[in-house]
């Protein structure tokens, strides 16, 4: 959720329960500023609280030209001071999801997971050990990466795609109509693509290539994995079902729209059973 | 140079522009014919067009200009479109308002002057309770919360409650719950006959079904639920799907109940009558899976500073069992200091009796036969090698009552609870936070007054 409009949009994502306290909203404010202008960003974003048991992460985006790429994530545990996050390699984002603990408050703590494999070698079985150790610090990382990747959401032409292929804000995005925000099709991942590839021409054939060039929710599985709700009437809340904690918003009519992510940095592997 | 040429060369300009200006003519007239599938024509679109870029000036408007371009266009035939009257919708979030306006109201016969005259009001303070739960990060933002506080005094105007308590908000994939714990004065709860009777029924259908599925177990009783107000049904709870909307009171709780759902994990949706599929199956619908929860919520969380309930002083008591359930506020507790509260947790309890693994807080001993059956037993028991029938079962003994927190259990080396300071930089005025790991959403805070 963009930094800017901090204020007020707390306020609309706080039907989950978890908001920011005045004192943590006013360092926000400030030491974002800071930030942007420190590291010269274009934009700052707040991404969101980890829960750890001893103390909670607090997790920023910074956004240089390209809106997806070449983002900088950073750290703090006040809100005042921020460390930037390592970038994550695809192995270390495989290792993390075995880790099954609670995050602990500490990004030294080093995490040591050992899993053993029974392989089928021939008439032989050989019992394989694969130990994972990793800082908190890198799954901290990893699972803001993965979150970012598999649950982050734009509603339908708030980001365009230029012919150069960088991905800008759409200045003339009003917001979705009402009938438009009440259907899981009009918002998209904001994430590299994965399914759009594999669409057939047929497919293809209405959708607008510099507004629709992520991949629709509705094509996500489970289906059933996002809960759309009008909370209070008029504000359409996004709640993702898979890493619980993650919402987004959105005033319909209105360029208003961000997601936040507040919860323990698990995903929910027990979704299918759940539904 | 020769006049004649002179003229030549001018009429020749004249010409030249004669033609550009007839170029210019029938280019006009070409921008001015009206397409034939939308009516507009290019000319008067590209003054529009222009027109709205001179009077907005935006930046960089080459970049937006084909936006600009559609937006003009769909301005224009939005203008043409209104030979049909619109049925205006009313959308659901006037009729939410409509609703919640409700709330806002008076009601008619109420004179604000009586009102100071109760002392004891069953209504919590809900509006300072926000203001200290969002110094710990928790809340459903001001409005809502205000919202909420209307629609407890909605509840508690119409319900003979004796203490009543916003318990929190439980999200569904469809809607959400708003849920209210309260606790009627005693005699006055008013749970209709009818209902009590159809739910001896429904009980009686599912033990004909149960027998028929447990031919082979027959030593299954049904442990019989336990009575209103005592146990875990001490409280009654009401859901409500906004503030704003009619509460809804949820049925009472049965054992069976509790250790189902101690099996199973299934979202809410958000209807009460939904049905509940799961593996092993649950008796009842999502109304009774959704006060299970909250019950076993309110045992294993709800915590108060120590020495701040004491147990009350009774006479006469023989029975160990029925003993230890009362408590009532000390008057004399003094406070400890916030300090000491986030560090250790032994200063938070348990005020809330613990649920046994029957599902009830109060243990029943099943094994009680009537008289009846006890000279059959007796003649099996001689000719049976193995005793099927087990021996008298332990009784179940759980926590009892302000039991610090600090001795609950770990699950999978997390520590049950976390406890901290609100606020670093200004520790005079903070308040202590505990939060629990197993039951992520309940919070407990604490501030030495």
């Amino acid at each position: 959720m963009d930094s800017d409009s901090l204020r007020y949009s707390l306020d609309l994502v706080s039907g989950c329960g978890l908001t920011l306290s005045c004192e943590q909203r006013a360092a926000l404010q400030t030491s974002l500023l800071i930030l942007k202008r420190n590291y010269k960003f274009s934009r700052v974003l707040f991404w969101g609280k980890i829960l750890g048991l001893r103390s909670d992460y607090f997790i920023a985006h910074g956004i240089t030209e390209d809106e997806m790429r070449n983002r900088k994530t950073l750290y703090s545990f006040n809100c005042v001071d921020w460390h930037l996050l390592p970038p994550v390699t695809e192995a270390q984002l495989a290792e993390v999801s075995l880790l099954k603990e609670h995050f602990k408050g500490d990004p030294s703590y080093e995490y040591e997971h050992t899993e053993t494999r029974g392989l089928d070698e021939g008439d032989e079985a050989v019992v394989e050990e694969i130990t994972v150790k990793m800082t908190e610090e890198t799954r901290l990382a990893a699972t803001v990466f993965n979150i970012d990747r598999e649950v982050s959401v734009v509603p339908r032409g708030a980001f365009i795609k230029t012919p150069s292929g960088r991905v800008q804000v759409n200045r003339c995005f009003e917001g979705l109509s009402e009938s438009e925000a009440r259907k899981l099709s009009s918002y998209l991942h904001f994430s590299e693509p994965q399914h759009l590839k594999k669409k057939t021409i047929l497919e293809t054939a209405d959708l607008n290539p510099s507004i629709d060039f992520l991949d629709n929710l509705s094509e996500d599985t489970p289906k059933g994995s996002w809960s759309l709700q009008f909370e209070r009437g008029s504000i359409s809340v996004l709640r993702s079902l898979l890493w619980l904690g993650l919402t987004f918003f959105h005033v319909p009519m209105t360029p208003q729209h961000g997601y936040i992510y507040m919860g323990d940095g698990m995903k929910n592997h027990y979704l299918p059973f759940m539904l | 140079m020769d006049p004649q040429v002179q003229e030549l060369q001018e009429e020749a300009r004249g010409a030249g522009e004669v033609t550009m200006e007839l170029a210019a003519k029938s280019f006009k007239a070409f921008m001015l014919k009206r397409s034939s599938k939308s009516n507009l024509n290019l000319y008067d679109h590209l003054a529009r067009l222009l027109t709205k870029v001179m009077d907005e000036r935006p930046r960089d408007a080459v970049d937006i200009f084909e936006d600009m371009s559609q937006e003009v266009k769909r301005a224009e035939l939005q203008d043409t479109q209104s030979t049909v009257r619109d049925a205006t919708p009313i959308s659901t979030a006037a009729a939410l308002a409509e609703q919640q306006r409700a709330l806002f109201s008076q009601r008619v016969g109420e004179d604000p002057a009586q009102e100071e005259d109760l002392v004891e009001t069953p209504l919590p303070n809900v509006p300072e309770l926000t203001f200290y739960l969002e110094q710990a990060g928790v809340g459903l933002g001001k409005e809502e919360m205000h919202r909420i506080f209307l629609a407890l005094k909605q509840l508690v105007d119409t319900q003979p409650l004796q203490r009543c308590r916003f318990w929190g908000k439980i999200l569904g994939t469809e809607s959400n719950y708003f849920v209210a714990e309260g606790e009627f004065r005693e005699g006055e709860d008013e749970e209709d006959e009818a209902a009590e009777e159809e739910e001896r029924k429904a009980e009686h259908d599912m033990d004909a079904a149960n027998r028929l599925h447990k031919l082979a177990d027959k030593s299954l009783p049904v442990v019989p639920k336990e009575d209103k107000g005592t146990g875990a049904n001490k409280c009654s709870y009401f859901v409500c799907r906004e503030p704003g909307m009619p509460w809804v009171r949820l049925p009472s709780v049965t054992p069976a109940q509790i250790i189902a759902a101690r099996q199973i994990c299934k979202f809410f949706t958000g209807r009460l009558d939904a049905p509940i599929a799961s593996s092993p199956p649950f008796p009842g619908n999502e109304a009774n899976y959704l006060r299970a929860q909250i019950a076993r919520i309110s045992a294993s969380t709800q915590v108060s500073p120590l020495g701040f309930y004491q147990f009350a002083e009774e006479e006469g008591e023989e029975d160990e069992e029925a003993a230890r359930g009362t408590l009532e506020e000390n008057p004399d507790f003094e406070g400890i200091p916030v300090s000491e509260m986030a560090e250790s947790l032994s200063t938070w309890v348990h005020h809330v009796p613990h649920i046994l693994e029957q599902g009830r807080c109060i243990w029943v001993n099943l094994a009680e036969k009537p008289e009846e059956d006890l000279e059959d037993e007796e003649e099996g028991e001689e000719e049976k090698e193995k005793e099927e029938e087990p021996d008298e079962p332990e009784p179940e003994v759980g926590p009892p009552l302000l039991t610090p927190v600090s001795e609950d259990a770990e699950i999978n080396k997390t520590p049950p609870w976390t406890s901290k300071m609100s606020s670093t930089l200004v520790s005079q005025f903070a308040i202590a936070v505990l939060r629990s790991n197993l039951w992520p959403g309940a919070y407990s805070f604490a501030f030495k007054k």
